[in-house]
């Protein structure tokens, strides 16, 4: 694994700066801050109920081997390195890649962080026991060949969970008009509407990729309280599924 | 980076341990940091000092396992009735009665011995591996990391945890060190506190007399018991924590009333001047602030402990599931959350015991009238009596899960 130590000393400057903006709650990435304990109950769910483990227990993720997918600056790698995960991180940004290094060092985490795509990890051979695919099939050429490689990721009895954003009038209004144009919570441009999923097709998608749609759930933003919440019946936006590969 | 502790408590109060315990319930490591020497084996003596507990803080107490240990201790609260009054006369005929039979809950709270909680919780902590309690320490310097927090202790000892809670009170150094200012002011009251014992016994009503002067509570204790809450002017109390014994209860009995029988001094005699210190804000960089450290309140009704051990609950809440969920547990995101659950409550309710304080320590007559058919018309309304029951029993608000006795 690269060290920091090996880096330019004004490319770890910006690295730096990089990753404080990446852990920032009120900065850049404040949207994935805000939705992240959300996502994040979600996934130790559907592990923990996947491979039976105790979340109260130390450690509950030890022994699993899990890929976390566009993994920025690893707001969900830690986690599950925190919980006891072999965890690796991967994303087609090579620039994300020592920033996310840094602060797991910083965190005093080990986590293996690498410049590469589902594909290539795919064709390498890798396996995992879980892939993280969150907020990134509404972002790829072909969402079936992706996915397909996700499935070839997973060890027989192994669990994927995506993520991505339902395409209907109330989806364009909230990600493109309310997050992108009026709250700019993200930069324009960061989506493209015409390529979000609905329910029905990202599940077809996945059966066609070889896994089983096991369990779906909305991602609901309470504007009083100012949280995401997980919803069993409002998935007209925000929705997160969970899929096995049958051994 | 190895620490010593997950979470690192100055402060070993009541709401330090309480703290430590729920957090320790959810396997993290805890460290207390108790300025007070380690106690002896010696249970301590009666001095009268007494906590009105409202039901959601039993429930908390439950749900730490401390209360099987006191409840056998502890007088339940089964009426209570307000008034306003003036010493020597009979309270004005708006009695404002809250009775337990009205709300489902059962008993409206609890009286209970400092001596026996304090115990209770020393010994919970001791029994718990996961909870290190170091006596007789004060922190004297803190540092923040990227990825957690150090302090120095007076000994010269240094410890490091991924958050650092500060449970000690309102003059708080934990605070201050961080930067952290505080608003306040004090009210020109001191309260004076003792224990009383009775001839006639009190069936578990508390009164809260509104005098000119400032309130005075009566709650009852086991047996003929009760502990009194009596707040004066400053120099007023100043004088009469001066007087003998006999004198002292010569100036009570007009303001305690004869409802009781007569009345002797059961306890020691204790002064606390009444000031309202709320800090602005109850986080910082891997710093939490807890009970009165983030909003000392006017004693009113007893409501600090219970403000106190809401933050305890909402904290511990906030922090497990963080830990559950492989969160950084001292990261800005986790400690927004606890701040955002907490600080509109805790200042609204410093607040609005400031207004009531303020409406009935007075004796314009007109000030007099008003709050006196206002007490009225809330007796005269159930639904309105039981809302300000359940608000002071603590069951109001968007509670945390250990005050509802639920676990985590």
């Amino acid at each position: 694994m690269e060290t920091a130590s090996t880096i330019d000393p004004a490319e770890v400057a910006k690295f730096e700066a990089m990753a404080a903006e990446w852990w920032n709650p009120h900065g850049k990435f404040k949207p994935l801050h805000q939705m992240n304990p959300c996502r994040l109950d979600y996934i130790t769910t559907q592990i923990a109920a996947e491979f039976d483990r105790d979340l109260a227990a130390p450690l509950p993720f030890a022994g699993l081997r899990i890929l976390d997918i566009g993994c920025g600056g690893g707001l969900l790698s830690e986690p599950m390195a925190r919980l006891g995960a072999t965890v690796v991180g991967a994303d087609a940004a090579p620039r994300n890649i020592p920033v996310a290094r840094l602060h797991a060092e910083q965190s005093g985490l080990v986590i293996d962080y690498r410049h590469t795509t589902a594909e290539d990890l795919a064709a390498a051979g890798e396996q995992f026991d879980a892939v993280l695919n969150m907020e990134v099939v509404e972002h790829v050429a072909d969402p079936l060949a992706y996915l397909t490689a996700c499935q070839r990721l997973l060890r027989p009895g192994g669990l994927m969970v995506c993520s991505t954003l339902n395409r209907n009038a109330k989806s364009f209004a909230m990600a493109i008009v309310g997050a992108e144009w009026v709250m700019r919570w993200l930069p324009k441009g960061t989506h493209d509407w015409r390529k979000f999923i609905t329910p029905d097709e990202l599940y077809a998608l996945i059966r066609q990729a070889g896994l089983d749609p096991v369990d779906r759930k909305g991602m609901v933003f309470n504007p009083v309280a100012w949280s995401w919440s997980l919803s069993d019946r409002d998935l007209s936006c925000n929705y997160v599924t969970a899929s096995v590969k049958r051994g | 980076m190895t620490q010593d502790a997950d979470i690192l408590i100055a402060g070993g109060g009541l709401n330090g341990p309480a703290l430590a315990l729920a957090l320790a319930q959810a396997g993290l490591s805890v460290t207390v940091i108790d300025a007070r020497p380690a106690p002896d084996r010696t249970e301590p003596g009666f001095d009268g000092r007494a906590y009105a507990l409202a039901i959601a803080s039993q429930r908390l107490l439950g749900m730490l396992g401390v209360w099987p240990a006191v409840g056998h201790r502890a007088q339940p609260i089964l009426q209570i009735k307000a008034s306003d009054g003036r010493a020597g006369e009979r309270p004005a005929p708006f009695f404002l009665t809250f009775d337990h039979a009205e709300i489902e809950e059962g008993p409206m709270g609890f009286l209970l011995e400092d001596r026996f909680l304090y115990t209770a919780f020393r010994n919970a902590m001791a029994e718990d591996p996961r909870i290190t309690l170091l006596s007789g320490e004060t922190v004297v310097a803190q540092a923040v990391t990227a990825t957690g927090a150090s302090v120095t202790l007076a000994s010269g000892a240094s410890l490091s945890g991924k958050l650092l809670v500060g449970c000690d009170g309102r003059g708080s150094g934990t605070a201050t060190r961080a930067g952290i200012g505080r608003s306040g002011w004090a009210y020109g009251q001191t309260a004076l506190v003792t224990a009383i014992a009775h001839e006639r016994p009190h069936h578990g009503i508390a009164h809260q007399y509104f005098m000119p002067a400032g309130p005075l509570a009566i709650l009852p204790l086991p047996g003929n018991f009760s502990s009194i809450v009596w707040a004066e002017p400053d120099a007023q109390a100043a004088a009469i924590q001066a007087l003998s014994d006999t004198d002292y209860l010569t100036a009570l009995r007009p303001r305690f009333g004869d409802f009781l029988g007569d009345i002797a001094l059961a306890g020691t005699r204790f002064t606390y001047p009444l000031s309202l210190s709320l800090a602005n804000s109850f986080i910082a960089p891997r710093l939490a602030l807890v009970g009165d450290a983030a909003h000392g309140v006017h004693p009113l009704a007893g409501q600090g402990l219970n403000l106190g051990l809401r933050d305890v609950a909402a904290l511990a809440e906030v922090v497990t599931l963080a830990h559950r969920r492989g969160e950084d547990i001292g990261a800005p995101d986790v400690l927004n959350r606890y701040q955002h659950w907490r600080r509109f409550d805790a200042t609204a309710l410093a607040l609005g015991m400031d207004a009531v304080n303020r409406l009935f320590s007075n004796d314009n007559p007109l000030l007099r009238l008003g709050r006196d058919l206002g007490l009225g018309a809330v007796n005269a309304l159930p639904p309105l009596r039981r809302a300000f029951m359940r608000q002071a029993a603590g069951l109001t608000g968007d509670l945390p899960k250990l005050l509802q006795g639920k676990p985590i």
